[in-house]
């Protein structure tokens, strides 16, 4: 029993993790419709750049002042990215963006294999190691933050979606882009902001990931995972991206410790899977039947 | 520009527009078929690899080219292929068996992956196609009697009526096992496309609505695309696994899809010759990028080779290239370039504008 609480726990901060980074596609999709494939791999660049100006041996910033730094540089790359060639593809069909996305994303990995290599590196935290010790079941304060910023985070971003202008406008230029212009949203603008808000989350994501191991350009491939978990909870919901994630965290380990290894690694697509059929908009779905 | 006069009706859905076109395509079989007395063992082994690449290409195209259904995870058909085509041999078939039962198995599992992926659109199709890929990758290391599991498989030598036709030993006749395969394949896909289905798969690719609406059936359309992609792929699959002799589950990784999609895109999608072109390109490529750094650390004394990735940034770069400024691929491209010439003095600079459609979704929140 205590084993499961373990394991649950700890798949918890896991799928908090996956939940961000699903929040970064969600983000994309609620404002333009659009899937970015290569936010897995923004995750991982952005992991990187904060150990770029946190670790000892590189800048040597303080964590905080360094995540930040990374977080607005990051910002500035998303915005950046669909700045010069995302708005290339606007009014052009969805799969183009999926393929621009996926070549984006061995961009992304080679600037970081060139700069910090292949090897796996390991970014300094103020927590590292230190643990909670409650009945027989340990919790890292690792974990704990990542759940804290997850929720927070998670928080922010609804409220931003709900209750500003921006958020709403970001809404409304992805429900009906036409009509959107018309009534004066400055659409390109909006796209602009969101993609750089996204790779703003998915720093956070690589860097709560960062003090959970070590890190390599090819963690970006978690990215497939946290899809699942965006679909699961329906594309265009940011609780429903945070659920799926959590979903999708938790099973995984139990399954791992349950059932042999490799239906543990498929569990999260299965799930997928069997949500895709019987509900085809996630569990929060937000489709309704198209109109002619 | 060449008039056509047509004085039957059967002129209009005639493979070929006129002699001259036919005359093209009979004259490149030839070739074709000459290769073997014409280039050496390494050369001849390239080109069969792009015929493989080629038959891939159009397995995808019938999906992502002609019904509009874009899959991620086409790298899987091509291990069920592989897979099916060896394990069968193995169980003492004859390779003319063997093969096309392969092509079936994949052919079913992909019809009966699109039974339920169908009723997604777009994105969501995407998606579910490389969760696939990743459920079969897994399956194919647990299922280890098959498979061979991690250590993977030895692809038997093909003999048709006491002929062999290895890879190794009989090379020009492996090469003309991989380009009768791919004629036959185009030449049935090129009818495909004239027949009643195929313009159902045109007509499903640009409005869903509007083809319903004239009494398709939608759902059996994508299932029946979807099921010809997965089993031509799965052909490939399997000669792809003769062609290297010795496989496991990663010769079919998620680049793999990747560069399925890259041949389709690059080539130009919707055109069967597009598949073609995106699969020399993706076979001439890394020999191309060779050279290349060979030229560059001769040159200048840049020694490129110690930089991991660049062939895959190289093709990355290509890509969004092509997306962006040419999503009709190289086909596309050379279209454009003949009518330009054909019609010399008037082209107008207008005459190409893509289309744009502005986004309206079906979402309510």
């Amino acid at each position: 029993m205590m084993e499961l609480l373990q394991l649950v726990i700890g798949g918890l901060a896991n799928g908090c993790i996956y939940g961000l980074v699903a929040l970064g596609f969600v983000l994309i999709y609620k404002a333009s419709e659009g899937v970015n494939f290569a936010q897995g791999d923004m995750m991982m660049l952005g992991a990187f750049i904060a150990l770029g100006f946190g670790n000892a041996e590189q800048m040597g910033l303080a964590f905080v002042p360094a995540v930040l730094l990374a977080m607005m540089v990051m910002f500035g790359v998303g915005w950046g990215v669909e700045r010069v060639v995302v708005r290339r593809l606007f009014g052009q069909p969805q799969y183009a963006l999926v393929i621009l996305t996926i070549a984006l994303g061995f961009v992304f990995r080679f600037v970081a294999g060139s700069i910090w290599g292949y090897t796996p590196l390991v970014l300094e935290t103020p927590f590292a190691g230190l643990n909670l010790r409650t009945g027989g079941i340990v919790i890292s304060l690792a974990d704990l933050v990542t759940i804290a910023v997850t929720l927070l985070l998670t928080l922010a971003l609804w409220a931003f979606f709900a209750f500003t202008r921006i958020g709403l406008a970001a809404q409304a230029s992805s429900q009906n882009q036409m009509a959107a212009y018309i009534v004066g949203v400055p659409v390109m603008r909006i796209n602009s902001l969101i993609w750089g808000l996204s790779g703003a989350v998915a720093t956070v994501a690589g860097v709560l990931y960062a003090t959970r191991g070590a890190i390599d350009p090819n963690i970006g491939l978690l990215g497939i995972k946290a899809f699942a978990a965006a679909v699961i909870g329906g594309l265009g919901s940011l609780p429903g991206a945070l659920l799926g994630g959590l979903l999708i965290g938790v099973v995984e380990p139990v399954a791992g410790r349950y059932a042999p290894g490799e239906l543990a690694k498929m569990s999260p697509y299965i799930i997928m899977l069997i949500v895709l059929v019987t509900r085809p908009g996630g569990l929060f779905s937000q489709i309704q039947m198209k109109k002619v | 520009m060449r008039a056509v006069f047509k004085t039957s009706y059967d002129r209009d859905i005639d493979l070929h527009e006129h002699g001259r076109s036919r005359a093209k395509i009979a004259v490149l079989l030839v070739v074709m078929a000459a290769l073997p007395f014409l280039v050496g063992d390494y050369y001849l082994a390239e080109a069969a690899n792009t015929l493989i690449w080629a038959l891939a290409g159009m397995g995808l195209m019938v999906a992502v080219g002609h019904t509009g259904q874009v899959s991620l995870g086409h790298a899987a058909f091509l291990a069920v292929g592989a897979y099916a085509d060896t394990a069968l041999m193995n169980l003492g078939l004859p390779f003319l068996l063997s093969f096309p039962l392969a092509g079936l198995i994949a052919g079913l599992f992909g019809a009966l992956l699109a039974v339920p992926a169908v009723r997604m659109s777009g994105i969501y199709l995407a998606i579910a196609t490389l969760a696939m890929f990743v459920i079969v990758e897994e399956l194919v290391i647990l299922l280890e009697p098959i498979t061979g599991g991690v250590g993977g498989l030895m692809a038997p030598s093909i003999g048709i009526f006491g002929i062999s036709f290895d890879r190794y030993a009989a090379l020009p006749n492996f090469y003309w096992l991989c380009l009768a395969v791919t004629a036959l394949v185009t030449w049935g896909y090129a009818n495909l496309m004239r027949s009643p289905t195929g313009r159902s798969f045109l007509a499903v690719r640009d409005s869903e609505i509007s083809a319903r609406a004239l009494g398709i059936n939608v759902t059996r359309t994508r299932s029946l695309a979807f099921g010809l992609s997965s089993g031509v792929t799965g052909l490939a699959g399997a000669l792809m696994g003769h062609y290297i002799g010795f496989f496991n589950y990663e010769l079919f990784s998620i680049f793999i899809s990747i560069n399925l999609l890259l041949v389709v895109t690059i080539g130009g999608l919707g055109f069967i010759q597009g598949a073609f072109l995106g699969a020399i390109l993706i076979t001439a490529m890394p020999q191309f990028i060779a050279i290349l750094r060979d030229n560059v650390n001769a040159t200048t004394g840049i020694d490129l080779s110690g930089i991991p990735g660049l062939d895959t940034l190289v093709f990355s770069l290509i890509l969004i290239g092509f997306i962006i400024y040419e999503p009709a691929g190289l086909y596309g491209r050379w279209l454009k370039m003949r009518f330009w010439l054909e019609v010399f003095p008037l082209a107008r600079r207008d005459m190409f504008r893509r289309q744009k459609t502005y986004l309206k979704t079906e979402r309510m929140r």
